[in-house]
């Protein structure tokens, strides 16, 4: 474990305080330089902006719709195994597929989504050629693709609940409602506490979308922490810069778990 | 039944498995050395090759390298697909920052040249050259690709896959809008004045499409030598992206979707372009030559190809790969890679290369080849990326390179989507650029 793990975040921080790129092939201590300089770029103020974003906007509203559909799939339905599959697909999808599927759904002209706007009588905007709306139309890629994977923790879930509650609360009267929010929901915390925090470190881990469809751009208005790190240790050759920007992203996470449990923590019921 | 979370440390295990897969920018192991071959036995050179262009690329390589080593007993090369360019020279970066030993001779994209040789994987090739006939050997390559050969006045590597952008236009589109579809639109005017005849309203169909995703720089080269004014010149350290007639040029493709409104608003993507045109989205489009042989075959319309219309002249960059021998290989393999790299890149070879993929073949000897010239006759369209070299300039390979690349894209899509103004734009990428560019000598 130690090895594997401990050892390459500690190499990671002591190699961010050494300056070396293109021009100082010898690496050359320097402190905290490295993260001076991230601090005063405008580049990695973008990109870390748009992660916290992407974050915000992907974690939530997947984990939400997860719980929703599986709610919905958790019943005696026809061809409920043929929907819940055709909600799951994507994520047996590889990422890369995926993008090069969505890079032809999003195209302006023939894309299959601008032809339904068009149809609709709306106007077909440039989706991944707009600063504004790439990342959006990206992190709505990303939902799509992870909502499959979470609604399986949840039916999972969902039927491990323990009937007798339910049927109890029937008794006395609770509405589907209620039972949803007093019982379900809070019965179902552990769930949760896993599938937003798995949900947050894969957001900061899934780049591979960006290679395939926009590269960061236009102007780094898609472009993520984590192909931010790529691009500058093997592109740009920066490993000074990467190794800085990887302290930062796994700090990130860390608070990010760290603060899921500390807020969780108290509240999650296990059952067992 | 109920308690709270105790197994806290089992949660750290998620993190951790995060951490895991950054560990990739962890230095790599060092590799171990080819065994030294046995007496007798043929020298065996390995070869990394990128793929960047469609076609069953990996049979023909292999194909070229099975008969070299059929015709030189002594020598067997093993080709490797490593994957795109970028891949194979991240590949064999990490190989070597690892302490390993390099493939005896790499295809790597031509502005790779600063990369290499700042990082000392490279060696200069004129005394090799020289030996090969010198002037008779080199001078046979077109200047044009020669321009990103060279650096400090040596020869660096040795042209191989190469290609030109040029102008590909839809004959059916122009014959019912009343253009002659024997004539491409020979300067910017003509060129927009067709697109405006060409679009057709609420984006049915655009008069012209230039991508402006991924490696924007290359085919705004095109715009901006048609302007008079390159974005590089012969330094490695140097950069003219704030040049007037630079930002003159910016604002002229800006002005494409904004004022003439003939291409689409924000960025068109490189890859779904060559489908817009062939499916009749778009009239008229910006592509490398790379993608001819695969247009032909789509396209249900007569194609034209013409050069890049200039707004003061004709002009384009050059792009793709060469061929390069490392320091650190073995004198022996060097030999025989050399001797492959000459195969490679000989007049036969060269013509074969081009007719089998769609690049330009970059001897002008390959071009009397019976095989090119039967393919000419078929195919003329081929022609006009040749012609076009006498006005192409340098790619923008500098110090640094993939970043100046990359800070030099930023800027021109902060224009192109209205988030700068072209002056603004090209003054940030310039001071962005020189600030990289300062910590080199030449």
């Amino acid at each position: 474990m130690a090895a594997f793990s401990l050892y390459p975040v500690l190499a990671t921080a002591w190699q961010s305080l050494f300056l070396q790129n293109q021009a100082v092939r010898v690496p050359r201590f320097v402190g905290l330089e490295n993260y001076l300089a991230l601090a005063q770029d405008e580049t990695f103020q973008r990109v870390f902006g748009n992660t916290v974003l992407f974050i915000l906007g992907t974690v939530p509203v997947s984990v939400a719709l997860a719980l929703a559909l599986a709610l919905l799939l958790n019943r005696e339905l026809r061809a409920v195994g043929l929907l819940r599959s055709a909600f799951f697909y994507p994520t047996v999808l590889p990422m890369v597929s995926a993008a090069a599927i969505w890079l032809f759904l999003y195209q302006p002209n023939f894309g299959l989504v601008n032809q339904a706007a068009r149809a609709l009588g709306l106007g077909g905007p440039n989706w991944l050629g707009d600063n504004d709306l790439v990342l959006p139309a990206i992190m709505l890629m990303a939902i799509w693709k992870q909502t499959g994977y979470f609604m399986l923790f949840y039916l999972a879930g969902l039927q491990n609940l323990p009937g007798e509650v339910f049927e109890a609360a029937e008794l006395d009267g609770a509405s589907r409602w209620q039972q949803l929010r007093f019982i379900t929901v809070p019965l179902l915390s552990a769930t949760t506490l896993f599938v937003t925090t798995i949900a947050a470190a894969g957001s900061m881990q899934l780049v591979d979308q960006l290679y395939v469809m926009t590269q960061g751009g236009p102007d780094n208005a898609s472009n993520l922490l984590l192909f931010h790190i790529y691009e500058t240790a093997f592109r740009f050759q920066n490993q000074g810069h990467a190794h800085a920007m990887t302290v930062i992203l796994v700090a990130l996470l860390m608070v990010f778990t760290v603060t899921n449990f500390r807020h969780a923590g108290r509240r999650v019921h296990y059952d067992g | 039944m109920r308690h709270p979370v105790s197994a806290r440390s089992r949660w750290l295990a998620i993190p951790l498995a995060a951490l895991l897969a950054l560990s990739a920018c962890a230095p790599a192991q060092p590799g171990t050395g080819p065994a030294a071959p046995a007496a007798g036995a043929p020298v065996e050179v390995s070869f990394f090759y990128p793929i960047a262009v469609g076609g069953p690329i990996t049979k023909i390589i292999d194909g070229y390298a099975e008969e070299f080593n059929k015709a030189n007993p002594d020598i067997k090369v093993v080709p490797t697909f490593a994957g795109s360019y970028a891949d194979t020279l991240t590949k064999i970066q990490t190989t070597l920052e690892g302490g390993g030993a390099p493939p005896d001779t790499a295809v790597l994209l031509s502005i790779d040249l600063y990369t290499l040789k700042d990082a000392d994987y490279i060696i200069p090739l004129d005394q090799l050259v020289a030996a090969a006939g010198g002037q008779a050997f080199i001078g046979d390559f077109y200047d044009a690709f020669m321009l990103n050969s060279k650096a400090g006045g040596q020869v660096w590597g040795i042209p191989f896959q190469r290609s030109t952008p040029v102008l590909y236009f839809n004959k059916d589109h122009f014959k019912e809008s009343g253009l002659n579809p024997d004539q491409a639109p020979r300067t910017w005017a003509e060129m927009v004045a067709a697109a405006k005849k060409l679009t057709k309203p609420d984006g049915q169909r655009w008069g012209l499409e230039i991508p402006s995703d991924g490696f924007p720089y290359w085919l705004f080269q095109g715009v901006a030598i048609g302007n008079g004014q390159n974005v590089v010149g012969d330094a490695g350290n140097k950069v003219s992206f704030d040049h007037p007639a630079v930002v003159e040029a910016v604002q002229a493709w800006v002005d494409l979707s904004t004022k003439d409104k003939v291409a689409p608003q924000g960025i068109v993507q490189w890859a779904t372009t060559p489908n817009d045109f062939t499916s009749g989205k778009a009239s008229m489009v910006w592509h490398t030559t790379g993608s001819l042989t695969n247009i032909l075959k789509e396209a249900k319309f007569p194609v034209g190809v013409g050069f890049l219309p200039g707004l003061k002249q004709p002009g384009a960059p050059t792009g793709g790969g060469n061929f390069y021998l490392f320091k650190k290989t073995p004198p022996e393999k060097q030999r025989a890679a050399w001797k492959f790299v000459q195969f490679m890149t000989s007049p036969e070879m060269q013509a074969r290369w081009g007719i089998d993929t769609g690049y330009v073949a970059a001897r002008k000897s390959a071009w009397t080849t019976k095989a090119m010239q039967d393919y000419t006759a078929k195919t003329p369209q081929v022609l006009v990326a040749r012609e076009q070299l006498q006005h192409a300039r340098k790619e923008l390979a500098t110090h640094s390179g993939p970043e100046i690349v990359k800070i030099f894209g930023n800027g021109l899509q902060a224009a192109l989507t209205g988030k700068k103004s072209p002056q603004q734009a090209m003054a940030d990428a310039q001071r962005d650029a020189e600030k990289i560019l300062s910590q080199f000598k030449d």
